[in-house]
């Protein structure tokens, strides 16, 4: 305890303490103002459109060399088949990226809605990830190197419309799984996925998400009555790279209605940018309250070893 | 002008009129192949003379450009004195490659485009025909109109058993 005396430490601590809470928030700011990449891709989903006929399921499974389904793709009775109590539809697994489910909405006809997942401008599995093993890439889709996955399941948890799913059955080297927007065979050649390229109705219309914007728009404007007055996924959890239009509020065809427009990073970012404050300063910190403690009672050390050496000779007797 | 020349220019003009109309007549198909699916089902033949003779304006698939012309008002702002034009089949205007990297930049790069939202070629067809074919009772499934190939059988995994699912299964 003789490099550095009590009151030069707790200083230096204090010091330390506020430079990384005011440092801190400013940093993780500028990251959560990310609005996507200029010419980044999506898809816009019309469930106007959609009329359930399940193809895209199909095609995704053939594109990304999936498992047989339990059923065949033209099998419609899947739409019934409900989980939890009857609460929880088909959600997408390991064995199928996207699935397709019906919603019976009061006084309107049945809705069908693909699920997948939304490609976020600012991912909340990405954020969560301890390996990095997410990137969103400057095409606009979320991938993942399974190689480097260790299989935590952080970013299950964090996802605000939980799609990563899990490989359960895979007993030496369980990974992720969730769509990728085809990354690797179609988006990253100027494709759109497969999912888009098989659908009949074209519900799904691929192009540069700022692009969809404005014809999600047109389409509420210029077909009144048919859509409700909300782009999903323009502004929700700072944009996602899929958006969708629907012909009766969100909540009734299973989407969350109000997850904020705000990252999920946003929300998590004040305690993140505590954690580098209590890597770096704590160790100091206690190193110095244990040196400290030392020194104290540095003159009854003697005393605890003889303490020490009457308790051996005791147990030797 | 003999007697003799005035008949043979009436009957060349009779020709001429009659030649027209053969050639306005073969500029409209009596069968159209609808195959933009042709991977995992068969092309559509269709009956394009059939469906003349159900009645309706030639507007109500042409849009504007043949026919009477268009009364939706979105498009007769436009519209209201667009001609017919030369070629009115649907691949014309609604692209097989709607998202093809060369038609999205043609929406991307041209900011007073109006029609940046024009169906391709697949959704033109189905919606077309399924909504008039709802209110008809045409046919509306899927392979009512077109067989699946073999490939298309793979794709949709006819090879699985699994038996439907009883209503309301519960997990």
């Amino acid at each position: 305890m003789s490099g550095i005396s009590r009151r030069r430490f707790l200083a230096a601590s204090v010091a330390g303490c506020a430079a990384t809470t005011l440092a801190g928030p400013r940093k993780v700011l500028a990251s959560a103002t990310f609005t996507g990449y200029p010419d980044g891709m999506g898809v816009l989903v019309d469930l106007t459109r959609c009329v359930g006929c399940r193809s895209c399921e199909a095609a995704c499974n053939k594109e990304q060399k999936l498992p047989a389904p339990d059923r065949p793709f033209d099998d419609m009775s899947v739409f019934d088949e409900t989980f939890h109590g009857g609460k929880q539809k088909r959600r997408p697994d390991e064995n199928a990226y996207t699935v397709v489910n019906r919603y019976n909405p009061e006084n309107a006809a049945p809705v069908y809605r693909k699920v997948q997942c939304n490609h976020c401008n600012e991912p909340a599995c990405l954020s969560s990830c301890f390996v990095n093993a997410y990137t969103k890439t400057e095409e606009g889709a979320v991938v993942y190197n399974s190689k480097v996955c260790v299989g935590c399941r952080t970013c299950m948890v964090a996802c605000p419309f939980h799609v990563p799913a899990y490989s359960y059955s895979s007993a030496l080297d369980p990974v992720i799984k969730k769509c990728i927007f085809c990354y690797d065979t179609r988006l990253k050649k100027g494709l759109p996925p497969a999912c888009v390229d098989i659908c009949p109705q074209e519900a799904l219309t691929f192009g540069k998400r700022k692009d969809l914007i404005k014809i999600g728009h047109q389409r509420i404007e210029t077909h009144p009555g048919r859509y409700v007055d909300h782009l999903y996924g323009e502004k929700e959890l700072g944009g996602t790279s899929w958006m969708y239009l629907a012909p009766v509020a969100f909540d009734q065809v299973g989407f969350d209605p109000n997850p904020g427009n705000e990252p999920i990073i946003s929300h998590v970012k004040d305690f993140l940018s505590t954690v580098p404050m209590v890597l770096a300063i704590w160790p100091a910190m206690f190193t110095g309250f244990h040196l400290l403690a030392k020194k104290q009672k540095g003159d009854d050390d003697h005393e605890h070893d003889a303490e020490k050496q009457h308790g051996d000779e005791g147990g030797e007797q | 002008m003999s007697a003799k020349q005035t008949l043979t220019t009436l009957i060349m003009a009779l020709v001429l009129i009659a030649m027209g109309s053969v050639v306005a007549a073969a500029d409209m198909p009596d069968q159209v192949s609808l195959d933009t699916m042709v991977k995992y089902f068969d092309s559509v033949e269709f009956d394009h003379a059939m469906h003349t003779e159900l009645g309706e304006d030639c507007s109500a698939c042409h849009h504007h450009t043949t026919g009477t012309g268009t009364s939706d008002e979105r498009c007769i702002s436009c519209h209201a004195e667009s001609e017919a034009v030369a070629d009115v089949s649907c691949r014309s205007c609604h692209v097989a490659a709607r998202f093809s990297a060369d038609q999205i930049n043609i929406v991307s790069s041209n900011v007073y485009l109006y029609h940046i939202d024009k169906p391709g070629l697949k959704a033109a067809y189905h919606w077309s025909c399924v909504s008039c074919h709802e209110q008809m009772d045409g046919p509306t499934g899927c392979q009512d109109c077109h067989a699946r190939t073999p490939e298309g059988d793979a794709l949709y995994r006819e090879d699985v058993s699994g038996s439907p699912i009883a209503e309301a299964t519960e997990h």
